[in-house]
């Protein structure tokens, strides 16, 4: 899932301090899963810009919703009939969630109302890490599905370097060396072998290097 | 025992104090509640384990919301007592009441009343 983390109350108090109006909106995948952005938080950040507005002796209408995804428009349709009732709108989505409410809004301010961090996966609750950096061509296969992509800090293909020590990354003494798991792990699987061959140069063409990418699907499109 | 605290509480029953949520407690200061406490087993004699360590830490993040918008975080506590502990059950409304009573009222029931003069009509209330 898209891990995202709260934004500090102050921070989004300083982005809306000057609002009459102001839509709290959260979305009810990723970011519910992370709690950082469901029902549940979209309510206990409402409430809070209630009573923060309420003691400026200010009157402020702050909306509360939570769609079922904020990156498809069919249900960004859903408050087409509302969402001109605020002046604008703090999306608890993930990035990409407040981006696209904010391109099917285009008269609205759309402010984050969430740090969004990566994809990962929950290691127990309320710990998160990362496992996918979309680098869009995937090499899981010959690494014993362990991404040095997403998990070697530099990103190695042929790894360890010299900074492994006791399975552990020379970044810090919290991070396990990607390299080190790839082995463990392919020694468990009994492949090893797979380790004595040399990965060829990355195409990265496909992730970040080659600009905003898209995926069309012409067996999909209308 | 027939033991006395304070006639400002208003007690909220919840099935384990794990129920009780950040936006629960938020929901009653909005409402106008001048201080909450939430009042569980003690630490280590959950029966679900661990419903009164997510309390505690629930009222934790209450506090730090209820301090950054002005509300004030001691306004919120975490209590811990054995069900049949009458005498400390007392004390813990005692010293939440006290604790109220010098933060003062929630500066919401004032926010509100003012904003609620502010919009009545001129003359209002003059009749009796």
């Amino acid at each position: 899932m898209i891990v995202a983390d709260r934004k500090p109350i102050e921070e989004i108090i300083e982005q809306v301090k000057g609002l009459r109006s102001v839509l709290v909106l959260g979305c009810n995948e990723c970011v519910t899963v992370c709690e950082a952005g469901g029902k549940k938080e979209v309510g206990v950040l409402a409430s809070a810009l209630r009573m923060y507005f309420l003691q400026q002796g200010r009157e402020v209408n702050v909306g509360e919703r939570t769609l079922e995804r904020q990156c498809d428009t069919e249900y960004l349709e859903e408050i087409r009939d509302s969402i001109d009732h605020y002046e604008a709108v703090v999306s608890l989505a993930c990035g990409v969630g407040i981006q696209f409410t904010a391109e099917r809004y285009p008269s609205k301010a759309v402010y984050p109302g969430v740090n969004t961090c990566f994809m990962g996966a929950a290691l127990e609750r309320g710990v998160w890490a990362e496992r996918c950096q979309g680098c869009g061509n995937c090499i899981l296969a010959t690494t014993g599905a362990v991404c040095p992509v997403a998990r070697c800090a530099k990103r190695l293909f042929n790894g360890p370097c010299g900074g492994s020590t006791d399975g552990k990354c020379e970044i810090s003494k919290d991070v396990d060396c990607a390299w080190q798991l790839i082995v463990d792990r392919l020694k468990a699987l009994g492949r090893l072998e797979d380790y004595e061959k040399l990965c060829p140069i990355k195409d990265w063409s496909t992730d970040r290097a080659g600009g905003p990418r898209k995926v069309i699907r012409e067996d999909l499109r209308s | 025992m027939r033991l006395n605290y304070p006639s400002s509480v208003r007690i909220i029953r919840v099935p384990c104090t794990g129920k009780v949520d950040v936006l629960h407690i938020l929901r009653c200061f909005e409402r106008g509640a001048d201080g909450v406490y939430v009042v569980g087993c003690r630490e280590g004699d959950c029966h679900y384990q661990s419903g009164n360590f997510r309390a505690k830490k629930r009222v934790e993040q209450a506090q730090h919301l209820l301090d950054r918008i002005g509300i004030g975080g001691q306004r919120v506590r975490m209590c811990n007592l054995s069900s049949s502990d009458a005498p400390l059950f007392v004390r813990f409304a005692e010293e939440m009441h006290a604790v109220v009573m010098a933060a003062g009222p929630n500066p919401i029931r004032a926010a509100r009343a003012s904003q609620k003069k502010a919009s009545a009509p001129s003359g209002a209330g003059l009749h009796p």
